[in-house]
């Protein structure tokens, strides 16, 4: 990265979404720092999914404060990228996929073309390059949209639920992708369901219920010795992660 | 039966014999019908898109007025087009009346809303797919809905050849503004009109029969186009 | 976008501007010299304009551009100013035409007359006869069914002319008997051959209509069916762009020998559908 300010820790101040008098995130007061491994977990409708959607920008908060240490975009490129549950493809090429937000970012087109190779290598899909983007499986798909949010290099990469859709082998090249990504130096929040994926690609985790943070401690802690009945049930209820 | 007969030998012998005026028609009225659709596309197609992912006050009346633009009656079009033009009207210093460019004129003007009211609405499906995953990237509204329209290509191609339909196939506008003029004016359906009214049913028919074949060509040629493109990049979404 | 798509964008954003741009050339023929006449579809639908045009041309090298209409919009045309000349066959409304200044140098070219058609059946027993208001006396007392143009046009004024002089208000009497189509000749047939119906059509257009069904001619001759055809300049006072020149050119031509006899030499179906006037005296004919 370069010598702006680290676009780290992000700060939430008593934030709250709300939509049709229902709120769904209701006054989270959290701060992430660049390093760990965050893993958002929480039953269904917790918020877990708008509360990333409001710290990426596709949501603005009803009130609270969100505030990034550092600017969000730099040389023309946004700071933070995600991947969504289910992966959208562009009607181009795999790579034209990963080329496309270099060529936003105005990055020239032989740099676009050696960023984006060196980035479909690093997840495994270079020798699916030239082809249309569509006709690749789920899986891959999910790895190509990893390489696409990452081809610009962010500071922060947040993954809402990215294997949610895909079979074990899948999900074992999307995991391998993810630590790829981390070990290069980005910072991941990932929201899962499988806590033995939280367990594999977490070093803390940030438990929600009912929009609100229920729960932070370091993953290890957390699966064994939840401290707030709301995690044990979860716990309980989901799949075992041993 | 025997009047589908007669047609259908009209129809062979006008196109066998290589008839020099019969390919005069064919030829101004896709010149016409084609130059209508480009200005009506040119225009349409992004005002469809900004319109379906632009936000501003009054978008949704836009929307409904857009629609109901559709069905513009080609004949009332005409007379605006020709009240617009004559020499007792507005725009009369250009000359434009019972010349082949009033003609596109007229037809643009009935084009111009099918192609934004479709666009509009296949863009709005697929916004709600891609505005994430766009906004998430960094695209800025007028490059997500470039974006979005060079993505959903296929179908605009469709909603393009829908507008070329209306065009090659309206009489109404076409008959007033261009004045059925012999070897100026006159296309297809204006000569099939003509023809009608000489009582020469057989010879109207089959000139009918040419025009679908042609419309039939169009659309072909835009099929084989779609498919080559579409083995390149995979099938669409939608 | 990647490459074959944009040859495909620009290949296709070419093919289109080249449609466009081809229509501003020269096949628009803006640069031809060429003048614009407000007629009716009788003369247009009988064939006459395509027989003697091109030897008009041939002559002057003008190229005539004929928009066919009823002779009430083509009057209307003239009146705004849309054309250089009207050729029409409603004497009463050209006449006015000119009182008003809308046109100037009036002068007749040529008459044919209307013929009384209806089914083979003849309901109302009118065939043969030479009485043509008598005939559309008995069609009236028989409701049998009749179309009429209603639309202003030459041979729509003749009908009501007749009405008149038969005694008929026919804007009082029609019934359900009475179809107005609001069209030109041909369409008109069309409906009367379909409908198995009387009508009112000028010699011309009846020739040369090819969907007969089993209409014939029933009632010819009377001298009240005489049609009589004038030519008019549209005023170039009121309209300075009118092409008065090459107009008067058309005009005089009309009226020449040349003009005069290639008009009396156009035959449909062996016919003679058009009879030269524009140089006769003055008779119970000519108002």
């Amino acid at each position: 990265m370069s010598d702006a300010q680290p676009l780290l820790p992000l700060r939430l101040l008593d934030v709250r979404y709300e939509v049709g008098g229902r709120r769904i995130v209701d006054g989270i007061t959290l701060e992430l720092e660049h390093g760990p491994r965050t893993v958002v977990l929480g039953p269904n409708g917790s918020g877990k999914s708008v509360l990333m959607r409001l710290c990426h920008g596709l949501l603005r908060p009803t009130s609270g404060e969100l505030r990034f240490n550092g600017p969000q975009w730099l040389d023309g490129r946004r700071r933070h990228a995600m991947v969504f549950q289910r992966p959208v493809m562009l009607r181009r090429s795999a790579l034209a996929n990963v080329a496309y937000p270099l060529a936003l970012a105005g990055v020239k087109r032989i740099e676009q073309r050696r960023i984006a190779c060196e980035a479909l290598e690093r997840v495994g899909l270079l020798p699916f390059a030239s082809q249309p983007a569509r006709v690749l499986s789920g899986g891959e798909q999910q790895r190509l949209a990893i390489a696409r949010a990452w081809a610009l290099r962010p500071d922060l990469l947040f993954l809402d639920e990215p294997t949610a859709n895909l079979d074990p082998s899948a999900t074992q090249a999307i995991e391998a992708a993810i630590q790829t990504v981390h070990e290069a130096g980005t910072k991941i929040v990932l929201i899962t369901h499988n806590l033995g994926q939280a367990h594999r690609l977490g070093d803390e985790v940030v438990f929600l219920s009912c929009g609100r943070v229920a729960e932070r401690a370091p993953v290890e802690r957390f699966l064994r010795s939840p401290a707030s009945p709301e995690a044990a049930a979860f716990i309980r209820g989901e799949m075992p992660w041993t | 039966m025997n009047d589908i007969w007669a047609a259908v030998d009209a129809a062979a012998r006008l196109v066998a014999g290589g008839d020099r005026h019969l390919f005069g028609i064919v030829l101004l009225s896709l010149k016409v019908s084609l130059s209508a659709v480009a200005i009506a596309s040119l225009i349409g197609l992004p005002l469809g898109g900004a319109l379906a992912v632009a936000r501003f006050p009054g978008r949704r009346t836009l929307t409904v007025i857009t629609n109901a633009l559709m069905g513009l009656p080609p004949v009332v079009v005409g007379l605006g087009v020709y009240l617009l033009l004559s020499r007792a009207g507005p725009l009369g210093e250009l000359g434009l009346l019972f010349t082949p460019e009033a003609m596109v004129v007229a037809q643009s003007i009935l084009v111009l809303p099918i192609v934004t009211a479709l666009t509009r609405q296949i863009a709005a499906d697929a916004w709600t797919e891609y505005h994430d995953l766009l906004r998430s990237l960094g695209a800025g509204p007028l490059r997500a809905a470039a974006t979005l329209l060079w993505d959903i290509r296929d179908s605009l191609l469709t909603v393009v050849l829908a507008g070329f339909g209306r065009a090659a196939a309206e009489v109404g506008a076409v008959m007033i503004v261009g004045g059925n003029i012999d070897g100026v004016t006159r296309v297809m359906t204006t000569a099939i009109a003509l023809e009608t009214s000489k009582g020469d049913l057989p010879l109207a028919l089959g000139l009918g029969m040419i025009l679908i074949g042609l419309v039939l060509v169009v659309n072909a040629a835009a099929y084989v186009l779609r498919e080559a493109a579409s083995r390149r990049h995979g099938s669409s979404a939608r | 976008m990647d490459m074959i798509g944009r040859r495909l964008a620009i290949a296709g954003v070419t093919l289109l501007a080249i449609s466009a741009a081809s229509l501003a050339g020269p096949a628009s023929a803006t640069a031809e010299r060429f003048i614009t006449v407000a007629s009716t579809t009788s003369t247009e639908n009988s064939g006459l304009f395509g027989y003697i045009l091109p030897l008009f041309k041939a002559r002057t090298g003008i190229d005539v551009r004929v928009v066919a209409l009823g002779t009430g919009q083509a009057l209307d045309v003239g009146r705004r100013g849309d054309a250089d000349l009207v050729f029409v066959h409603d004497t009463a409304a050209e006449l006015k035409f000119v009182a008003e200044g809308h046109g100037i140098g009036r002068r007749e070219v040529m008459y044919n007359d209307f013929v009384l058609i209806g089914p083979q059946s003849d309901p109302a027993h009118v065939g043969g006869t030479a009485d043509v208001v008598a005939a559309l006396a008995a069609i009236r007392a028989a409701t049998a069914p009749f179309v009429s143009r209603g639309d202003r046009s030459g041979t729509h004024a003749a009908e009501l002319r007749l009405w008149h002089a038969a005694g008929i208000d026919i804007e009082s009497q029609k019934g359900p008997w009475y179809r107005e189509t609001g069209a030109g000749m041909g369409t008109t047939l069309n409906t009367a051959s379909a409908m198995g119906a009387y009508l009112l059509a000028d010699r011309g257009t009846w020739l040369a209509f090819g969907n007969r069904g089993d209409l014939r001619v029933l009632v010819e001759g009377d001298a009240r069916l005489f049609n009589q055809y004038g030519v008019i300049l549209v005023n170039p006072e009121r309209h300075p762009h009118v092409k008065r020149a090459d107009a008067q050119a058309f005009i005089d031509w009309l009226v020449s020998t040349d003009g005069q006899q290639a008009i009396a030499s156009f035959r449909v179906a062996g016919e003679q559908a058009f009879f030269p006037d524009a140089n006769a005296p003055k008779d119970q004919f000519h108002e």
